[in-house]
This record gives C-alpha cells, sequence and structure tokens, in this order.
C-alpha cells in the first residue's frame, strides 16, 4: 500500500470516526459519501462509541497474504452502542472463550507489515471489555 | 428488442490444468461453443474474468483472446464483477444481441486460479471487497461466509449438518458430469470432519481452486432454431459492506435480480424447472434458494437435508455440481451455470438429466452478495 493511500485513512482507523448525517441522523461507518438511509449528501463525521458487542464472529484459518503472522485469528462483525457496525479483528481472548452477545471495547493495534512498501499498518481490533 | 437465444455452449473441465494456460483454456471452450452453433462468425467478444490481472499480471483480455481465436478486428472487451463477472457478461452479451448491435456474439468466461499460490488466491479472492476496511481486517471471503453461516445458525436453529447437506447433495450431482471437477458422493460425516476453514464453515463445505472457460455463441432466436431461449437476464447491486447490512441474512441483490428478471420472463418461482446457484460455501447456497423465493426465509438449510433440491426433488438445484462439486473458476463459473442451464433444457444433460426440464434459472454472485445476476432460459 502507498503511503498517501495509508495516510488518507489514519484518522477514520485510529480513531473510529464514521460519519453521520445531518437530514435524518443515520450513522454509518466507514465514511461513504451518502447516507445509506435516506441519500442525503450533507454528512458531518462523527466520533462513534468504542464499546459494543459481537453480533457473530468467526476464526480465520486460511489467511491472505501479509496476515500469516496472527493465524489463526478471530474477526467478528461488532454493533456499537451507538448503533453502528464495524467489522474487526477480536484480540485478547482464545476462540472457545468468545460469545455471540459479549461486550468487546476498541484498542489500537499493529495490523498488518506491508511486503510492497514496508509500511506498518496501525488501526482498530477490539477486545473483551472489562467491565 | 429481439428475442435472444443461446446457440452454442462450450464448456472444458474443471480442474488444476497444470499443463494448459489461460489462453488455452479460453480457446478450447470457444472452438466447442462454435462447433456446438455450427459458426464462427461473431461480431463481439466478450470475456468474463475475475483474477488474470493479479494471477498472470495480465490485462486486456479482449485483444488477446480474440487474437487467439483469429478474430481480430471484433470488438472484444473483459467483463469484471469479481465471481459474478461471468452472469455480467452474459446479461451484456445478451443486451448487444437483443438491442441489434450484434448478431453473433461470444460470451466466454476463463479464470486460470492454479496459477497462484494459495495465499494469492485467499487475497484476490478478498479484492471483491472493499481494501480499506473490510480486506483490512484479514477476513478472508470464506471468513465472510462464516459471519453469516453462525449467525443463520443462531438465528432460525439451523444444524450444522443440515447446512452441510448443501455440499452433499452438490456431489450427489456432479457424478457422471463430463466437465465437473469433483464428480463423486461425499458423505456428510466426512464433510463434518473435515478442518474448519473458518469457523463454523469446514473445508468440505467451501468450494475449491480450479481452472476452467465456458463459453456461449448468442444469436437472435429466429436465427438459431436448435437454440434455447433467453427468458431474462438481470443484474443487481446490493449493500456493499456486510457491517452496513440491516439484515445480514439476506441478500437484497438476489431479491432485486430475481424479481426483475421473473417479471420480464413472465414466470414465478413455481415455474422454474432446475437451479443452479452460487454456493462458494454452502450457506450461500442456501441463503440464494430463499432470496430466490424458492423457499421461506430460515427454512432453506432444512428444505436442502430433506431431499427438495435433489434432481427427483421440488426443486433440483446444481445439477452438475454446483460451485462445490463442478467447481468454481470464478470468472467463469456464471457462464458455467448458465451452459448448463441450457444442457439441461436441451436434453442434452447425460446422467446428469432432470427429465422434463423446459425453465431453468442461473444464480451469480460478486462478493458476499453484493452483485447478483440472475438467469432464465426457456426451452423455444
Amino acid at each position: 500500500m502507498s503511503v498517501p493511500r495509508y495516510w488518507r485513512e489514519t484518522k477514520y482507523r485510529y480513531r473510529l470516526i464514521g460519519q453521520m448525517c445531518a437530514q435524518c441522523g443515520n450513522a454509518g461507518f466507514p465514511r461513504s459519501g451518502v447516507c445509506s438511509a435516506c441519500g442525503s449528501v450533507d454528512l458531518e463525521e462523527v466520533k462513534l462509541a468504542e464499546t459494543g458487542h459481537v453480533v457473530t464472529w468467526t476464526v480465520v484459518r486460511n489467511p491472505p497474504a501479509g496476515y500469516m503472522e496472527y493465524a489463526p485469528y478471530l474477526v467478528a462483525l461488532v454493533e456499537l452502542d451507538d448503533g453502528v457496525r464495524v467489522l474487526s479483528q477480536l484480540v485478547d481472548i482464545e476462540p472457545i472463550k468468545v460469545k455471540t452477545g459479549m461486550r468487546v471495547e476498541a484498542a489500537f493495534r499493529r495490523v498488518k507489515v506491508d511486503g510492497g512498501s514496508g509500511i506498518i499498518e496501525y488501526g482498530y481490533k477490539f477486545r473483551p471489555l472489562i467491565e | 428488442m429481439r428475442a435472444v437465444a443461446v446457440a452454442g455452449v462450450g464448456l472444458t473441465k474443471v480442474s488444476e490444468h497444470w499443463e494448459k494456460g489461460l489462453q488455452d483454456l479460453f480457446t478450447e471452450a470457444a472452438h466447442k461453443a462454435f462447433e456446438d452453433a455450427g459458426t464462427k462468425e461473431i461480431d463481439a467478444l466478450y470475456v468474463a474474468n475475475m483474477g488474470a490481472p493479479i494471477l498472470q499480471g495480465q490485462m486486456h483480455l479482449g485483444a488477446m483472446l480474440a487474437d487467439a481465436l483469429g478474430m481480430r478486428g471484433v470488438p472484444a472487451l473483459s467483463v469484471g464483477a469479481a465471481s459474478a463477472s461471468g452472469g455480467v457478461a452474459f446479461h451484456e452479451g445478451v443486451k448487444a444481441v437483443a438491442s441489434g448491435f450484434a448478431d453473433c456474439v461470444l460470451v466466454g468466461g476463463v479464470e486460470k486460479m492454479s496459477d497462484g499460490l494459495p495465499e494469492e488466491v485467499y487475497s484476490i479472492l478478498a479484492m471483491a471487497e472493499d481494501q480499506e476496511y473490510t480486506a483490512y481486517t484479514g477476513v478472508t471471503n470464506t471468513g465472510l461466509n462464516a459471519l453469516i453461516h453462525r449467525s443463520y445458525m443462531e438465528t432460525y436453529g439451523a444444524t450444522a449438518e443440515e447446512i452441510a447437506m448443501f455440499a452433499v447433495r452438490g456431489h450427489e450431482h456432479a457424478v457422471g458430469s463430463k466437465h465437473s471437477q469433483y464428480p463423486f458422493k461425499v458423505a456428510i460425516d466426512r464433510v463434518l470432519a473435515s478442518p474448519m476453514e473458518a469457523d463454523p464453515v469446514h473445508m468440505l463445505e467451501c468450494a475449491a481452486v480450479g481452472d476452467g472457460a465456458a463459453a456461449m455463441i448468442l444469436m437472435p432466436a429466429d436465427k438459431a432454431p436448435e437454440g434455447v431461449e433467453v427468458a431474462a437476464t438481470s443484474v443487481a447491486t446490493g449493500p456493499y459492506y456486510l457491517a452496513g447490512r440491516k439484515d445480514i441474512l439476506t441478500f437484497d441483490a438476489v431479491k432485486t435480480a430475481a424479481e426483475r428478471a421473473y417479471k420480464v420472463a413472465g414466470v414465478t418461482p413455481d415455474d422454474i424447472d432446475l437451479v443452479e446457484v452460487h454456493d462458494e460455501t454452502t450457506i450461500t447456497g442456501v441463503i440464494s434458494l430463499e432470496d430466490l423465493g424458492f423457499v421461506e426465509k430460515g427454512k432453506g438449510a432444512s428444505y436442502v437435508a430433506d431431499g427438495c433440491t435433489m434432481r427427483e426433488g421440488e426443486v433440483p438445484t446444481n445439477t452438475f455440481g454446483g460451485l462445490k462439486a463442478r467447481g468454481h473458476p470464478l470468472g467463469a463459473t456464471g457462464l458455467y451455470q448458465v451452459g448448463e442451464v441450457a444442457l439441461q433444457l436441451q436434453g442434452r444433460a447425460g446422467p446428469c438429466q432432470v427429465e422434463g426440464a423446459q425453465v431453468g434459472l442461473a444464480e451469480s454472485l460478486g462478493g458476499l452478495g453484493s452483485t447478483c445476476a440472475v438467469t432464465i432460459l426457456r426451452r423455444g
């Protein structure tokens, strides 16, 4: 991945910034330039909730190029407390202990060491919430 | 708009063709289709492919393959819609003939997957999804299937065995098929004992890597009396991100494409005598049957387990094995499906024949159901 391409996304990946529709209030992630609920392009950036719950999950055992070092790893569809859904790796937990519905929080982690341009990519992963 | 017919079909065997390259496979299928149609006077070429730019480092397939066929001068282009490329290319070819822009079109799909290392193939499959926020998580195509597979089990109470039966049924149907990759039976115990690919999806619930090419000649129906009428083609897109879907167990694109196709063809699911669906894993096969309207939402897995999709059942499904047993050479897959429906309606399906089939449907998916192409063929 090229440096500018990585750099364009850092704000959203590092801080979990989504978009909110100024017309109907629908929030979404990632930003897309149009409200998926009402079609409005009157959008604002919004900081998303950093806690939520697991909707569904899997264990990736045969990873794509660049992800070998973490395999096998958990991937979950997380619904944040503001209702927005995010796809993410799930870390700091053994697969056998994961349960649908469990509470999780966003964490800042290394995601990938890029082969082509040597960039070390960071971003969000989710981990169990200790309440 | 003119009525269009499939005038010729050419399918190579899906396999790991170590000795054949992308051009070899494509021309083999094309020559079979020419021979079947009794003509090679085409005036347009559509190529369906997904992975050549990465697997072979090859772009510009249109000009390359037109030249390989000795057809310099024809307009040629490649059509890309991930693993729905074949279905979408067919739709484009039909439009060209129906509109009068072309009188004889070759639509051919090709994929030479075994040129890639396994992790490269996983990366290519994930390129159907957004690289910045979906593939970025390290999720694979099978991993995405696994997310809906688990949710389906937890939401509707379907068992692992019921869903896995989709793979067993495909293998049963492939027995005797000349072009299928794995034409043999596989017992449910073996499927469930195979290693996890992405929990809860077992390896033997997933389509494997395969090379293949499928080609079809399209002509105006009145010029191809022996052909099979194209009753409808339809392409739709749906929400691109799994995370952006309100209901992750429904493929909106399938519902939209199917609704349009049924309307154009003037048929309902009850009129369909056989169906070829896109079972990249077992759960996409199950959900496809539901969203195409053959069975109520949440009941698809038990429908399959009960035998309703068998050759003698209510809706014979994946009659040459589907993606699991016929094989899934990505960009070519959608054209294998349409070609198989044509062979069925012409009574040329050999040991895989569904007796008396008059109307058949093929459903091709790109990404996790974010593109859907539906084709309905009718015996002329």
